[in-house]
């Protein structure tokens, strides 16, 4: 046991926290990572399918941006998920880990399905859109609010605090979807037709991509320019620090929270008003976990999101026309999607930190 | 009928006894493992496949050695969720990355291979049965103890399960034991409360955090391979494991880290699972709102620990925070 232990410590290398790294650097670093990803994925693809590499990417482009139909279909999914991280960004940037996106997005989503279906017959379109849009903002901010609440009454831990939500959500999702499906109980869901967001130019998912493209802006000003952009990152820095200069941290993380989970209200109101026009317990589709990753690989930086949740999705949907196209398991994508992140995610080391060879370990081993 | 629903429990929370143990060894380390659902599929595909070559290999079930036919799903099993964690470690310790994000990222690949091998195996071996069924390997796992059905109420509660479920409880038991009482636990929990002080003290915390997440997730992936090789009859299905793996998560936190408590916790939470089977007249919707019970007790138990806020009730105090020697 003894010997194991002092074979797993690396006393050869020494390995030192890097000050500043040039930007050009970190990105070389990332790219780097992605190629490195991208070959592995490539070489696992190729034992499994036999194909050769070249055809196997350029059957990825074609899957995730073949036609106008996929592209939109793209831009949608991305608009999406990206939203979803915006969400969970201020949060992160609080150091608060809200974990529970899923159901943030969920409850949003039953809100503005519940006013789909109770409201429908008796308002104007106009006025029920408005109405589903507040509703699911509140449901999100309330559903994100309650784990925010214990945490700074009780300081119960809040990662799995949000964590569990998410669960309790699903479920009361799946209560409702079988209560209003086409034959109650069957499991159909109903298609809402009531208050369906407008078709833009003729295009379906248009007003979804500008209401994200709007709410990114927003999101870059209020974290980078805002006297509350700043008081999250302060709190995220030190809490101690935001205390002895008079940033009241209770009240930092409570709003904060509500405008994590308002986003994800959001983001369950465009996926059922704007998308789907149904409600399922898999509406938001992990989506909520995704979130979080990309949100973390784009340094919490909202424009750099556009970037990490374009490649995320990007690599989904060619992944998926590749098992399509030579009948593996649809799965195929979510094994590739995990590689490149792994990748990525350990790129960052090699940006925060510097390895050096110890020259003295070699006698010191002796 | 009671001893019914309590064996039915029992095998329902048997998965999540063997995911909650393993996540309480690695959060004891001071790692929040949210890999564990993928773990729990890895390990479930890799016994699957490792016991599906073999039942291929051999001419006829007769001819299976049952010793052969438990050992390669067991070390398969073992061997494809300790990598699993030692991918995450290696993220996480050496790497030093955010360990919620290494961890989801970590279960949407382990679920994706579960997946995608259930569904492609059969394919890739060249092999022409329809679906994965390994009836005759389940049968070994599944066998009773004896005397099991000749002593009623008794046999039923106590002896009628497969022996992987006396294993889960004797694990729960020693991890208990090694955490409480011996020396290598003391470290661990030092380990996780305090990695600075544990490394002043001479403890090497990089070797406690890698071999407890390996050993965590090891002994998580059984539940994987529980659920396939008895609680499922050896037919392997997608997504069929559900949010066990979540479960086990919510039961650590149901048990305050303790293994002990967890062997009690995963039969109510079994139970919770079965009960509206038993109920008459209960409507399949109604029975996705008593899914949601063990998640709504597990954030009771968790407020009224915080409420509480003792000391030995509290997550470990750097759980989810890296460790680098140099930054302190």
């Amino acid at each position: 046991m003894n010997n194991l232990l002092t074979m797993l410590s690396p006393s050869a290398l020494h390995i030192a926290k890097r000050d500043d790294i040039v930007w050009w650097k970190a990105w070389i670093i990332r790219i780097v990572s992605v190629v490195f990803a991208l070959i592995v994925c490539g070489v696992i693809t190729i034992a499994l399918t036999k194909l050769n590499p070249v055809k196997m990417y350029m059957t990825m482009i074609e899957g995730a941006v073949g036609t106008p139909r996929l592209v939109w279909n793209l831009l949608q999914n991305t608009a999406i998920l990206l939203c979803i991280s915006l969400a969970v960004t201020p949060a992160f940037k609080m150091r608060f880990w809200n974990i529970g996106a899923e159901g943030q997005v969920l409850v949003g989503g039953l809100a503005t399905a519940t006013c789909m279906i109770f409201l429908g017959e008796s308002l104007p379109t106009p006025l029920l859109i408005l109405v589903m849009a507040i509703t699911s903002i509140a449901a999100g901010a309330l559903w994100g609010l309650v784990p925010a609440y214990f945490k700074t009454r009780f300081n119960s831990n809040e990662t799995l605090f949000t964590l569990m939500m998410n669960y309790i959500a699903i479920q009361i999702v799946a209560y409702f979807t079988l209560e209003w499906s086409v034959h109650k109980g069957s499991g159909t869901p109903r298609t809402l037709e009531f208050g369906q967001l407008p078709m833009l130019f003729g295009q379906k998912y248009l007003i979804n991509i500008l209401i994200v493209i709007v709410l990114t802006v927003i999101m870059y000003i209020y974290l980078k320019y805002s006297k509350q952009g700043y008081e999250i990152s302060v709190v995220g820095e030190s809490e101690n620090t935001a205390k002895y200069i008079g940033i009241n941290v209770k009240k930092v993380v409570l709003r904060t929270m509500a405008i994590s989970g308002a986003i994800c209200g959001i983001a369950g109101f465009l996926l059922v008003a704007g998308t789907d026009h149904s409600l399922k317990s898999e509406t938001a589709g992990g989506r909520g976990f995704t979130a979080i990753m990309v949100s973390w690989l784009a340094k919490f930086n909202p424009v750099f999101m556009i970037v990490t949740s374009l490649l995320i999705v990007f690599l989904e949907k060619g992944a998926s026309k590749i098992s399509e196209v030579y009948r593996l398991n649809p799965s195929f994508s979510d094994i590739i999607t995990g590689i490149i992140i792994f990748f990525i995610i350990g790129s960052e080391f090699f940006i925060n930190y510097t390895v050096k060879i110890n020259k003295t370990s070699k006698e010191g081993s002796k | 009928m009671i001893a019914t629903i309590i064996q039915r429990a029992v095998m329902q929370g048997t998965p999540l006894l063997f995911g909650s143990t393993g996540e309480i060894l690695t959060e004891k380390s001071g790692h929040l493992n949210l890999g564990i659902p993928g773990i729990m599929y890895v390990g479930a595909i890799s016994g699957v496949a490792g016991s599906f070559i073999y039942e291929q290999s051999v001419a006829s079930p007769d001819m299976m050695n049952p010793f052969l036919s438990i050992l390669i799903p067991l070390i398969c099993c073992l061997l494809g969720s300790a990598l699993m964690g030692l991918i995450y470690c290696f993220l996480t310790v050496t790497l030093r990355a955010n360990q919620n994000v290494t961890g989801l990222a970590l279960t949407t690949f382990g679920i994706g291979i579960g997946n995608f091998f259930g569904g492609s195996l059969i394919k890739l071996v060249n092999s022409d049965v329809p679906s994965i069924s390994l009836s005759s390997t389940s049968m070994i796992f599944k066998t009773q103890l004896p005397f099991a059905d000749k002593l009623g109420w008794f046999g039923e509660i106590f002896l009628s399960y497969g022996f992987l479920v006396y294993v889960a409880i004797i694990v729960a038991l020693v991890s208990s034991h090694i955490l409480g009482k011996t020396r290598i636990g003391l470290h661990l929990r030092a380990v996780g409360e305090s990695p600075e002080t544990a490394d002043a003290a001479g403890i090497n915390v990089t070797g406690y955090k890698y071999i407890a997440t390996c050993i965590g997730s090891a002994i998580a992936g059984l539940g994987g391979l529980y659920y396939v090789m008895d609680y499922a009859n050896g037919v392997w299905s997608n997504n069929g494991f559900g949010d066990r793996g979540w479960l086990s998560i919510a039961l650590v936190i149901f048990s305050v880290w303790r293994p002990s408590i967890s062997i009690l916790g995963s039969i109510l939470f079994g139970f919770l699972y079965v009960i509206p089977t038993y109920i008459p007249d209960i409507t399949v919707s109604t029975k996705k709102l008593f899914e949601m019970l063990p998640y709504v007790v597990t954030i009771l138990v968790l407020v009224i620990t915080s409420i509480r806020d003792r000391k030995e009730n509290q997550p470990p105090a750097s759980l989810g925070l890296a460790y680098f020697r140099e930054e302190r």
